[in-house]
């Protein structure tokens, strides 16, 4: 990756909608949870020295084992805060639903992601050009991501961006992101899926509309097709692969191998 | 298939001079084996050691036995954590100290002990030692069974200790996730000793369900409702119906890859309509209740050693064991929660996040109960109670971080990531093998008579409560770093530090488990100070601590008539503890018998040549295990008499310590 700032914690100073909005969520979730969980570090403590046998200054009640007051209160405190949890759980499941387009003045950007051992294989099917263990896109353009697997599962994941999403071999699933402004990022395989995974990862870089544009025409004056043959070269194990393009696809290269594995796909 | 007569054994495949740090483990284990079988020779005890203890039909020693493989398999899958943290600790840049994929079946082995050949065998031993005696029983339902059980259990575990030494072990974690564990992209052995392991020691715990589950509802002595049952026992009571809804499936799913890799069937690879997410659904149907298998026992623990140390009745019995029956029932709602990032639509994973929410209200309350049980109480820090103590505030911890990876946009964040492993050992350390070393402190006088030494149980205590919190949340901190699990090296230098601190963390519980060691020695030297003869050294509150200590073989010469919760505090409240009956009667006593051990030393035969291909040994050994069974089934005679005279005998003895110590 070249020389650009990293974020050193991502996932708590996120650089899209998503990744944000994943994280408030978190945030206040355990906010939400300081309600119980406060009481019963402070009635740990405050009981285990008021009631020590050796000096407390607690009274000692041995036949006071029941009060249905204080039993109600320990059921419906925990229910109240997991009925609070539960709703903000259901609207943000389907709010930050990974399948569902972003809304961003413009058309989505499209790429195809196949997992691969021990890279990844980005394709961008409008521009007719590919990238190896390279993600790169215009920032406040939606991205669009289909994604599959030519080898074992694996998982998809740009933290500062947003969630992860599995890859597996004859299936796609899809996920949406979007960063806001420009930047570099780090995206990796998080499903260990043998010798290279540590390696297993990419540099992703959403970049200014001119300079995308630039990245583009770099990527288009590369000698390399990706043919099937070039496919199959490229497929084949291998461990820390550097950063390559291809400035032409075949066609129906992405379908065809989620086909190899599942019959005919269809779309 | 291979129909070589050494399958596909050859020494070069085998032995582990791949690496040394392989040749080193071995080394270990065999040198291991070699001084126990030494020491054991040595001192001419192999008589002593087969009839009295191999072939014991008798539950507390099969359950002492459990507890001793369970604290060496601690050992062991420590080691391996210790070795996972030296390797991150410099694997900056790097490849660290180990060589290429021997991190990778460090982790699968870790996992694989911890869950299967630790925490299960700790948690059946204590069960069998202590829940027939809490009942008022004087056996398990089915004492020969009990004893198949250990002895499978003890088979899987020797197999993945002999996976050090001939051939690897699996890379796959101990999830074994296909295609990943299937033959075209894992074709050695590793996978095998993995399947064959845990395929011979669950059924030993299917079987250890069964017999928990009827001798509970059967073997109640007189009085004894089911509402009366101290905690633990209900607990063992829905950790055994887990067991026997829960293993079957994880067998089935092993069986089905076994298959896949074997025959070369196609249930989960990725081609030939295989689908990897079927195995993943079914491990999980096993996995989420797994880890209340693991975890409701020890709140069982926690709820007797809260309540005596408070010397308080439980507060919301009825609570509590509500609370229980209904995590048992919710665990088998919430398997997905393991896989939200598999691309299910919006609704099923909101379904199963907030299915998984919902368990957190009963574990809640229990919470609460232990706390409002130690309100008002008169608190002895014995170190059972600094476990429980440790354990509540640690616990909740955790449960406030399995919420969070319950709300799937938060989880598709921290998924697979150092947060989700500090996540789960943040709920099985404290909440599991917290409640074990609280139990197995609480619970060693009545196995053996003698207490054991409080000021290096606290120093255990101590050593890993903070290298707990060394070791683990810096992995949370990790998690926002986005550091995935499984990682043998990394290239970013933010990460290094905290990893340096979890490696001290890992030291400082390594100082915790010497502490458990010197406390076991320095017990067992200063015996005569620490004995206990009135088989009630912490005022008991439940029939356990009715029995002497050691419990003669029956436990109880004349069943105890229960009246209410805590029975034997009521017993001493109105005076009518031990009571001497004019006349003793006659008990049986089953036989002991070598069948057990003899089956397990088969299924590990059976389970070594599966993983070698040796198919006609194979087979041989499955014959012979049905063969020993069907023989053992057509003895009529299983049990003997022990007459009232000698009952009169062992009682009399029993008394006058009694007596001497004033307790009468
Ligand atoms: C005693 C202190 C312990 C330490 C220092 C420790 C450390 C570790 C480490 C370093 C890993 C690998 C993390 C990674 O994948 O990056 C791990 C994984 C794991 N540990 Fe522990 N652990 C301990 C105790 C336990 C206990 C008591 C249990 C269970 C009862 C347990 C169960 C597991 C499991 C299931 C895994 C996952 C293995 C996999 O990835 O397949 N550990 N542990
Ligand atoms: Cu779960």
């Amino acid at each position: 990756m070249d020389a650009c700032n990293l974020i050193r914690a991502p996932i708590l100073h996120p650089a899209g909608p998503v990744a944000l909005a994943e994280r408030d969520l978190l945030f206040t979730a355990v906010f939400v949870m300081l309600v119980v969980v406060v009481p019963v570090f402070v009635m740990t403590f405050l009981f285990a020295w008021r009631y020590r046998a050796s000096g407390g200054r607690g009274r000692y009640t041995p036949n006071w084992y029941y009060s249905g007051k204080v039993d109600a209160i320990i059921w419906l405190v925990p229910a109240l805060i997991v009925v609070v949890l539960g709703y903000l759980l259901w609207t943000e499941t389907h709010k930050l639903d990974p399948y569902r387009q972003l809304v961003s003045g413009t058309e989505p950007l499209e790429v195809e992601a196949i997992a691969q051992d021990w890279k990844w294989l980005f394709i961008y099917p409008e521009l007719g050009v590919a990238s190896v263990n390279e993600l790169v896109f215009p920032s406040n353009r939606s991205l669009s991501l289909k994604i599959t697997s030519d080898t074992v599962m694996n998982s998809f994941f740009i933290p500062a961006l947003g969630g992860q999403i599995y890859a597996m071999a004859g299936m796609q699933t899809r996920l949406h992101l979007l960063a806001d402004k420009p930047g570099c990022f780090r995206g990796r395989n998080m499903q260990y899926s043998g010798h290279g995974f540590p390696e297993q990862r990419f540099a992703v870089r959403a970049l200014a509309k001119e300079e995308f544009d630039a990245w583009l025409s770099r990527a288009r004056k590369s000698p390399e097709k990706l043919d099937m043959a070039a496919y199959r070269a490229l497929a084949a194990p291998s461990v820390d692969h550097p950063v390559s393009y291809y400035s032409g696809v075949a066609p129906r290269l992405y379908d065809s191998i989620i086909e190899k594995y599942a019959g005919k796909h269809p779309e | 298939m291979d129909m070589r007569i050494l399958g596909r054994l050859t020494a070069a495949d085998a032995l582990p001079f791949y690496s040394w740090v392989a040749v080193g483990g071995a080394v270990v284990t065999v040198l291991g084996l070699l001084t126990i079988v030494g020491a054991i020779t040595f001192l001419r005890k192999w008589r002593y050691v087969w009839t009295e203890w191999m072939t014991s039909l008798d539950h507390k020693r099969i359950g002492i036995m459990y507890v001793m493989l369970a604290l060496v398999m601690l050992v062991r899958g420590f080691v391996d954590a210790i070795m996972m943290r030296a390797q991150q600790a410099v694997a900056l840049n790097s490849t660290g100290y180990l060589p290429p994929e021997h991190f990778d079946q460090i982790f699968s082995s870790h996992g694989t002990i911890m869950i299967f050949f630790m925490a299960m065998p700790f948690l059946t031993g204590l069960i069998n030692i202590i829940v027939p005696q809490q009942i008022g029983a004087r056996d398990v339902a089915f004492p020969f069974m009990n004893s198949v059980s250990l002895w499978l259990t003890a088979a899987g575990a020797g197999l993945v200790l002999i996976s050090l030494v001939v051939g690897r072990f699996s890379t796959a974690g101990w999830t074994g996730y296909p295609p990943y564990s299937g033959a075209e992209y894992n074709p050695g052995v590793g996978v095998d000793y993995w399947i064959w392991a845990i395929q011979v020691s669950g059924i030993g715990t299917t079987l250890s369900g069964i017999n928990f589950i009827v001798t509970i509802l059967k073997r109640r002595a007189p009085g004894m409702k089911l509402m009366r049952m101290p905690l633990f026992c209900w607990t063992t009571l829905a950790t055994s119906i887990l067991m026997i809804f829960a293993f079957p499936a994880l067998t089935v799913t092993t069986a089905l890859l076994a298959l896949d890799r074997i025959f070369d069937m196609h249930f989960f690879t990725n081609a030939g309509g295989g689908n990897l997410m079927n195995y993943i659904n079914l491990f999980w149907i096993w996995g989420h209740p797994e880890v209340y298998i693991l975890i409701l026992p020890a709140f069982g623990i926690y709820s007797s050693v809260v309540s005596t140390f408070a010397a308080k009745r439980l507060f919301g019995y009825k609570s509590l064991v509500y609370a229980t029956m209904a995590i048992a029932l919710l665990s088998f709602t919430v398997w997905l929660h393991h896989f939200f990032t598999m691309g299910a639509g919006a609704g099923v994973n909101a379904f199963f996040g907030i299915a998984t929410m919902v368990i957190a209200v009963p574990t809640g309350v229990k919470v609460f109960d232990w706390l409002m049980t130690l309100f008002r109480g008169r608190i002895t820090f014995h170190p059972s109670m600094l476990w429980a103590l440790g354990f509540i505030v640690t616990f909740v911890i955790g449960g406030m971080t399995g919420v969070l990876l319950a709300l799937p946009p938060a989880d598709y964040l921290m998924h697979n990531s150092t947060f989700l492993v500090a996540h789960f050992h943040n709920m099985l350390i404290p909440g599991a093998l917290f409640g074990y070393l609280a139990g197995y402190m609480f619970w060693f006088p009545k196995a053996f008579g003698f207490t054991l030494d409080e000021r290096w149980g606290k120093g255990a205590f101590w050593c890993w409560i903070i290298g707990f919190y060394l070791a683990f949340m810096p992995l949370y901190v990790l998690g926002f770093m986005g550091m995935a699990r499984r990682m043998e090296r990394y290239e970013i230098s933010a990460w290094q530090p905290f990893l340096l601190i979890a490696a001290l963390g890992a030291v400082v519980i390594l100082a915790g488990i010497t502490c458990l060691v010197i406390q076991l020695v320095v017990s067992i030297r200063k015996r005569n100070e620490k004995r206990d003869l009135t088989g009630d050294p912490w005022d008991g509150r439940t029939l356990e601590w009715l029995t002497s200590s050691p419990p003669a073989p029956y436990n109880f010469a004349v069943l105890p008539q229960v009246r209410d919760i805590d029975a034997l505090h009521d017993m001493k409240r109105h005076g009518s503890v031990y009571v001497r009956p004019k006349q003793y009667e006659d008990i049986l006593l089953p036989i002991n018998t070598g069948a057990g051990v003899l089956i397990g030393g088969l299924a590990f035969v059976f389970g070594f040549s599966a993983v070698w291909h040796i198919w006609w040994v194979a087979a041989a050994a499955l014959l012979a295990i049905l063969a020993t069974a069907a023989a053992r089934s057509f003895r009529d005679k299983t049990e003997f008499c022990l007459t009232g005279s000698k009952v009169q005998e062992i009682e009399n003895r029993h008394f006058r310590d009694l007596a001497r110590e004033g307790v009468l």
